[in-house]
């Protein structure tokens, strides 16, 4: 693929809101997704009749068939830009990316990107599973009764063979991210929490434990794209996207070329080369925590570290705050919440708090540059996004 | 009764051979008759060079264990049965990978880059799924 800088700079975030998550019993994942959006709005200063670009993702619970256009007749708004977009859990970024080329070809001037879904209470725990287990291909791998912790559990067992890693390694990904959720008033799971506690607790799919999984949650989260122009007219300072790349490589987990690295490493390259960024330039990352050995494969493929030393570089402490590049400063979706597909939205509007530097205890020091990626799938989709204060 | 509710294949024209080979217990490939690229899944062209010009292969039924997973928890109440039970993702000897299950041994005793072959569970009249066993 050509350079394409075309991008860096051109729009900015200039309004982020995240609902309450975990259980949050009387909204549904609609009520969630429309005060999500009405938070993002409160703080970009605009009302609803300012957006003209309107970006959701269909939800589990109380799915639409067309869920954007659904959502835009619930607040009552009359976009000329409106699309529920569906890549699973890389969705979020990869729609900011969407949505950035819409206002820079004037298809629309400020996009509200909101995605909510209550997995937790608008679910049974038998429907969570089997939704989300229907990601298998339905003739080559549903009839096999594999679970989605079980699907990332074939990538956990090659990788653990292939490096050596160990299970302390991974526990210490979920270490990581409660220590930053302890210091996040509004994550899901704030009890402190040891790699003894993570080997303690139920295997669910070896070599996958309860605590290596992520959250089930209620929850959504919005934020508000304007071209960079705008920006400065807004009341909070604007957070600029500087670089954004996609990379697929497969659908379905038993089609993947490679089982221990994914198409972030091509996500991320297409990201930094459009940012002009290196991996060295990145103060802080906020990754796809949905398995704690995802962390691990994403820390490498984004050139974060060398193959099969991803688990030192966490289990060493590199990735806490304090550390040289922390790593998941809301509590990921290990920690802070994970309502599915929108659950990566939570680490773009901890990236934009981060660098407008309003994070409080959790607060990276001098943060100017992020990195946050989602993937979708198993390891199928990936959207690498690089953001920053300065364009 | 719990082995019949487990799921069936979704069969559609271009996978009746296969399915239909797996009901009489063979595994089939496709092989490009042009290129010689063998595929799993089936599809309606070559994966490698885009031809359309297809054929059927018996593979050998013989493969490694790339990868695999003990499945505590089922995954719907037909598994429940079966549980803890092994997927694992199997490499033929000719080349592709597929998704299955290791049956007919202890779950613990599965091990990444042991020699399985195939064996196929009834699930309804006519509809067979290829799984694996240890070789011996």
């Amino acid at each position: 693929m050509a350079e394409d800088r075309s991008l860096r700079g051109q729009v900015a975030i200039v309004g982020v809101g995240d609902t309450e998550v975990g259980k949050v019993p009387g909204l549904g994942a609609t009520g969630l997704c429309i005060d999500a959006a009405q938070r993002a709005l409160d703080d970009a200063g605009l009302t609803k009749n300012d957006i003209d670009g309107l970006v959701t993702c269909n939800s589990m619970a109380e799915p639409h068939m067309y869920h954007a256009e659904a959502m835009a007749e619930h607040l009552r708004i009359f976009p000329s830009y409106c699309v529920s977009a569906g890549a699973g859990g890389g969705t979020t970024f990869a729609v900011l990316y969407q949505a950035a080329l819409a206002i820079m070809h004037g298809v629309c001037d400020r996009v509200l990107i909101s995605m909510a879904d209550s997995l937790r209470t608008g679910l049974t725990r038998e429907q969570a599973m089997v939704m989300q287990s229907s990601s298998g291909h339905p003739q080559f791998e549903t009839p096999y009764g594999a679970t989605v912790p079980g699907y990332y559990a074939l990538i956990a067992n090659a990788y653990l063979h292939k490096y050596g890693a160990t299970a302390e390694q991974m526990a210490a990904v979920a270490v990581t991210a409660r220590v930053h959720a302890a210091l996040h008033p509004g994550a899901q799971m704030r009890a402190p929490l040891t790699v003894e506690d993570v080997l303690a607790s139920r295997m669910i799919a070896d070599p996958l434990r309860l605590l290596d999984c992520s959250l089930v949650s209620d929850g959504g989260a919005a934020a508000v794209l304007v071209r960079a122009e705008e920006a400065d007219d807004r009341p909070q300072p604007p957070v600029y996207l500087l670089g954004a790349g996609e990379g697929h490589g497969h659908e379905h987990i038993s089609q993947a070329h490679d089982l221990t690295s994914s198409h972030a490493c091509q996500a991320g390259e297409r990201a930094y080369a459009m940012a002009g960024l290196a991996p060295q330039d990145i103060d802080f990352v906020e990754l796809y925590d949905c398995f704690t050995p995802v962390a691990l494969i994403e820390l490498e493929d984004l050139g974060f570290c060398g193959r099969g030393e991803a688990g030192a570089f966490v289990a060493e402490g590199h990735t806490r705050l304090g550390g040289s590049l922390p790593m998941n400063t809301h509590g990921g979706l290990l920690s802070h919440s994970h309502p599915g597909n929108p659950g990566a939205m939570f680490a773009l509007t901890e990236a934009v708090r981060q660098l407008r530097g309003e994070a409080g205890e959790r607060q990276v020091a001098n943060a100017e540059t992020a990195l946050i990626h989602a993937q979708g799938g198993i390891l199928s989709s990936h959207c690498t996004a690089i953001l920053g204060r300065d364009r | 009764m719990s082995a019949n509710a487990k799921p069936l294949p979704p069969i559609n024209p271009g996978t009746q051979p296969f399915w239909d080979a797996c009901a009489q217990g063979r595994l089939l490939l496709q092989r490009c008759g042009d290129c010689g690229h063998l595929q799993f899944y089936p599809r309606v062209l070559c994966a490698a060079c885009g031809s359309r010009r297809l054929d059927w292969v018996e593979a050998c039924g013989r493969g490694t264990v790339r990868t695999f997973t003990i499945i505590r928890r089922a995954v719907s109440a037909a598994f429940e049965p079966d549980a803890p039970y092994v997927v694992a993702l199997v490499e033929l000897e000719e080349g592709p990978t597929l998704m299955s299950n290791i049956v007919g041994c202890a779950p613990a005793s599965v091990a990444i880059g042991q020699p399985v072959r195939v064996t196929f569970e009834i699930r309804a009249q006519g509809v067979a799924v290829p799984q694996f066993e240890p070789a011996a």
